[in-house]
């Protein structure tokens, strides 16, 4: 039988080049959509696992819910740096949204994706944070020149020095106090804390706090002037 | 600036603070269940007001002019999807597009008012509202919109609108368009020109201090 002039035709596209292009192609796309299906799949378990630990946060589970939000983090620092984030600045939409997530636990329903409600609280952060940018660079001139040309008129770099030999001179001075002297001057001056409580901490009533550290504060002046 | 171990530090300890005072929550019920336990105290304050209020002048004033139906239908309408509005928007996932939806009903109450509005002009012997009349509109609009928005903004607190300032326009719509829906009760007149105005005037007030002051009771 005599050939037709479209199978000779089709039989020596079978032999070009270009053909080979397209099966090559084709089993690509088909390995592309195999590969596409598996990423979804993945997707759908992920997010079934971030709803079940939501869930589970819901009823106060503590376990759940840091796996939860560690969970969380790549997710927003993908959507953050999709939505043009610097590098620097992605922390704090991570933690900007974890907070958002803590506030707002109450309004996720199981019944819809998490990982699309975390998307979009990520997404709005994001804009949030670049917006708070925009605003600063705004208000601030960026002139290191003009910054480093600034003199500082209250300045002085002797007082470091004098602050770090005063502050000895106070240790030494405490340090030499008698023990419950050195406990009054400590709980009651160097903390800060209440008659009450420093009495609690030390087992002591408060008339003797009170008396030690009169007795601490006039010898520490009675020193302080010796060494001057 | 911080170093990368510095800040992933930082947010271990976030994240340890935020599990370890976890307490559990009351799931929110949907939007438009809330919206209609809104929806329910208006009926409820409806109620009250048509047991002081003269509902058989109020009927035969309706069925006088039948446009004054399409303008309450248009505000009642306006409150009702105002409000399923609001609680979508209260939601941090919420889109932006749930804030037109009482749009359509708005235009009906606007091109309803306006038609009722013009009827005053060209059908004689029809009773005006005064400058007094239409004052007391406005303080009765004000006054019923205050709770009306305040319930409405202690429901709307309890999710996290991240668009706070356009939950709180909506809200405010919902509540003056409540308010101005109630208002029929104490209405025994047309809507002139003057009293078109007060109204408009006064769901801009409302509306304005729902978008100012709520606005920032909503922002987290």
């Amino acid at each position: 039988m005599a050939s037709s002039p479209w199978v000779d035709r089709a039989g020596s596209f079978l032999h070009h080049p270009a053909f080979k292009d397209v099966i090559v192609a084709a089993s690509w796309r088909r390995r592309t959509e195999r590969r596409m299906n598996a990423i979804h799949t993945q997707d759908a378990r992920a997010d079934l696992r971030r709803s079940t630990w939501m869930e589970a946060a819901q009823a106060g589970d503590g376990v759940a819910y840091q796996a939860l939000l560690r969970d969380c983090i790549p997710v927003i620092r993908s959507v953050a740096r999709s939505r043009g984030v610097a590098l620097d600045y992605v922390d704090d939409v991570v933690q900007d949204v974890l907070l958002t997530i803590h506030r707002a636990r109450q309004t996720y329903d199981p019944g819809r994706s998490f990982t699309a409600w975390l998307c979009v609280i990520a997404d709005r952060r994001a804009i949030d944070l670049l917006r708070r940018i925009r605003r600063q660079d705004l208000r601030e001139v960026y002139a290191p020149l003009a910054l480093e040309g600034y003199v500082d008129q209250v300045a002085d770099p002797a007082r470091g020095l004098i602050q770090a030999d005063t502050t000895k001179t106070f240790t030494r001075a405490i340090a030499s106090l008698p023990a419950r002297q050195r406990e009054a001057v400590r709980h009651l001056v160097l903390e800060e804390r209440s008659l009450a409580d420093a009495a609690t901490l030390t087992r002591r009533t408060t008339g003797s706090l009170k008396v030690n550290l009169h007795r601490a504060l006039k010898a520490l002046r009675g020193k302080m002037k010796s060494w001057e | 600036m911080n170093t990368p171990s510095d800040t992933d530090s930082a947010t271990e300890r976030l994240i340890g603070s935020l599990a370890s005072d976890l307490a559990p929550v009351h799931r929110l019920r949907s939007p438009g269940v809330r919206a209609f336990t809104w929806l329910a105290g208006v009926a409820a304050a409806a109620i009250v007001l048509a047991m002081i209020a003269d509902v058989s002048a109020l009927k035969h004033r309706l069925s006088a002019a039948p446009d004054m139906w399409l303008a309450a239908t248009g505000s009642t309408l306006t409150a009702i999807l105002a409000a399923i509005a609001a609680f979508q928007l209260s939601l941090p996932d919420a889109r932006r597009t749930w804030a037109l939806l009482p749009l359509p009903a708005v235009l009906l109450w606007i091109v309803a008012s306006g038609v009722g509005c013009l009827r005053t002009w060209f059908v004689p012997g029809t009773h005006v509202a005064d400058l007094s009349e239409a004052r007391d509109c406005l303080i009765f609009i004000v006054g019923l919109a205050v709770p009306l928005s305040a319930l409405l903004i202690i429901m709307l607190r309890r999710a996290y609108p991240l668009q706070p300032e356009l939950t709180a326009l909506v809200a405010g719509l919902a509540s003056a368009a409540a308010a101005a829906t109630l208002l029929n009760f104490f209405h025994p007149f047309d809507a002139a020109a003057i009293d078109l105005v007060i109204h408009v005037f006064a769901i801009a007030i409302v509306i304005g201090a729902n978008w100012g002051l709520s606005g920032r009771l909503l922002a987290h």
